[in-house]
């Protein structure tokens, strides 16, 4: 029955596929093509790929409009007499050097330079350069990277073995727990947010090896409520093993329970991974400006300079999602795959 | 065996419960308190009962933000739903390359929340030139692009939910189907969705509570603007704790009611949809 292809309405709906990737691209390309561009030509052309060099025609009106300015100046100087060709040159030698250019070449360089700015929209890394020193880009890059990896990690290894313990461990304690982590996922950041800034500046956690501690106190709740659901599903007979032949339940867990956990401990760092690294408001409201991390500098370009220079933040949104595509190309498979199952059982 | 792991209960349990009482449950609790209080550092509180509430509820930008969020949820929820499902579903039959097409749908999910809106408020204001306006001169664009970024971001997330769903509807019920001489939509509507019932729960549940949260998208989309039409609730509580001076109770009790809002929208759909999916 499902051999049975009907290539028609197959070709049909591959062509509305592609269509639909080329709109789902668009956006990341129209931030790409635009990071190359001069902020002006961003917010007065934002559709047109960069122009890297004049034509013939361009060129000639340049050139043209230059004459018209070395001519220009002499007008004024002479009066409109005709004066011999040497003074004209000496009276351009010195209009040259009192524009602060030391030659007449270089002048006539500068001036076409100018001219040329104004319709050539292709800057080179210039955008990039000017963002990375003005937001400390690779700094905050660092900062994301050390909070999001040790976050992680912490949030992998610590709520694992809660929720080991406490699906293990049958007591009211144990309820009480799970029902509290449970919760915890539907109060909304706001609820907490001015709250858990004042303990965590009372407590001093608010540098970025403080941050780990308060995103193993956020994460806890999904990551807990998954390990449970799962741990549920594996069947106690082997860990019953261990410990009979004389294992304590940490040497169990570490050396048989961990290695069974694996996949749902992909699918936890993945999802935390995910969150933290593009996190905003928790880093913003306890590390401040102090350690910037990505999203805290990028928000900073449209705070900071009196309105947001457009060509830096185009450059700044590529450099953002650039690492962010590279980790999914590597790990694309773990991330789908987690994504499915951690909406299964959240 | 129960006793061996009393043992170590605390070692395992402790750690983690240690932070979670640093960033949720004392914040949380404090929180609570806090919005019955007048009190700017937190440590200054002083007890005034239901006052910040009334206020809350007298506020108008709080209003607006409750209505305008209701509205973009319900939207947003209903087309994203349906577009993630149908991509699914196109994407579970025979056409070439549907890996790649899923790598390509599920991309914009991973990019954060400010970063989409920068992108896409460049985008809007780059398409509306050709209109001599911004995205904030109307709150219709504020709204509909909201609504263009939230597809952009949830669907591939959600087909991904939808695909597993549709593969793990029995090819023998399909096949029975067919034999049967069920029509196409017979197929979809008969089998194919209710088989699929828990996917649509876990897709409903996320779309709504993500549209209901959302805060940096809109904060770098519009900011709330033009004159706060376009604000969200959890945009609202954020700049009435740290963009008016005395108002930071007022911003706690909001938070409180949005809270309460968020929680009975959550049981209540897990309720009902539960209800409503086949017992496997």
């Amino acid at each position: 029955m499902r051999e049975k292809k009907k290539k028609p309405a197959n070709v049909v709906m591959f062509i509305i596929l592609v269509i639909l990737a080329i709109v789902f691209v668009f956006p990341i390309l129209f931030v790409l093509i635009n990071s190359f561009k001069g902020k002006l030509f961003i917010s007065d052309n934002p559709f047109s790929m960069p122009k890297f060099s004049l034509n013939k025609e361009e060129k000639a009106d340049i050139d043209e409009q230059y004459q018209k300015k070395v001519e220009e100046f002499l007008d004024r100087y002479t009066d409109g007499v005709t004066v011999p060709r040497e003074m004209t040159d000496a009276l351009v030698a010195e209009h040259c050097t009192a524009e602060g250019y030391k030659t007449v070449a270089e002048y006539e360089e500068g001036v076409k330079k100018g001219l040329e700015s104004q319709v050539v929209s292709f800057v080179k890394l210039k955008n990039y350069i000017e963002g990375v020193e003005k937001t400390g880009f690779f700094q905050a890059f660092g900062y994301s990277a050390f909070i999001t990896v040790f976050s992680v990690l912490v949030i992998v290894l610590f709520t694992a073995m809660t929720g080991w313990m406490i699906t293990r461990y049958k007591s009211k304690v144990s309820e009480a727990l799970y029902l509290l982590y449970a919760f915890s996922m539907v109060v909304p950041f706001q609820m907490v947010m001015f709250t858990m800034t004042f303990v965590v500046n009372r407590l001093s956690l608010d540098n970025p090896l403080g941050i780990i501690i308060v995103y193993l106190g956020f994460g806890a709740g999904l990551s807990v409520f998954m390990f449970c659901g799962f741990v549920k599903g594996i069947p106690i007979d082997i860990e019953e093993a261990a410990m009979i032949d004389g294992c304590t339940p940490a040497k169990t867990f570490f050396s048989v329970v961990l290695p069974i956990l694996k996949p749902t401990a992909i699918t936890v760092a993945i999802l935390n991974a995910m969150w933290i690294w593009n996190d905003y408001l928790l880093p913003y409201l306890t590390l401040g400006s102090n350690y910037k991390t990505i999203p805290v500098a990028v928000q900073y370009i449209k705070d900071g300079y009196g309105g947001a220079d457009m060509g830096i933040l185009m450059a700044m949104l590529v450099l953002a999602i650039i690492p962010i595509i590279i980790f999914y190309v590597t790990c694309q498979k773990y991330i789908i795959q987690g994504v499915a199952a951690g909406a299964v059982k959240g | 065996m129960q006793k061996n792991y009393k043992k170590y209960f605390l070692l395992f349990v402790l750690p983690t419960f240690v932070a979670f009482v640093i960033a949720f449950v004392a914040p949380f609790l404090m929180g609570l308190g806090l919005s019955f209080c007048k009190f700017q550092t937190v440590v200054d509180a002083e007890f005034v009962g239901l006052d910040n509430y009334i206020k809350a509820f007298q506020n108008k930008e709080f209003i607006t933000a409750m209505g305008f969020t209701i509205k973009f949820t319900l939207v947003s929820v209903v087309i994203i739903n349906v577009l993630a499902f149908a991509l699914a579903l196109m994407l579970t039959k025979d056409v070439k390359g549907t890996n790649f097409f899923r790598t390509i749908f599920f991309m914009p999910n991973l990019i954060g929340g400010l970063v989409l809106g920068y992108i896409w408020q460049a985008i809007i204001n780059g398409v509306l030139m050709s209109k001599q306006a911004t995205i904030l001169s109307d709150s219709k664009y504020g709204f509909w692009g909201l609504i263009i970024m939230m597809c952009w971001q949830m669907i591939g997330y959600m087909m991904i939910i939808y695909i597993a769903g549709i593969q793990n509807v029995s090819p023998d019920l399909l096949e029975a189907a067919a034999i049967d001489g069920a029509t196409k939509s017979q197929t979809l509507f008969k089998i194919i969705i209710p088989m699929v019932m828990p996917s649509i729960t876990v897709c409903m549940f996320l779309t709504l509570s993500n549209s209901f949260k959302l805060f940096d998208q809109n904060l770098a989309l519009t900011n709330g603007g033009p004159s706060n039409e376009t604000r969200m609730v959890a945009l609202d509580i954020f700049k009435t704790f740290y963009g008016r001076m005395g108002w930071e109770g007022v911003g706690q009790a909001k938070a409180v009611v949005f809270f309460i809002f968020v929680s009975a929208i959550a049981f209540a759909q897990l309720y009902f949809t539960r209800n409503k999916e086949v017992e496997s």
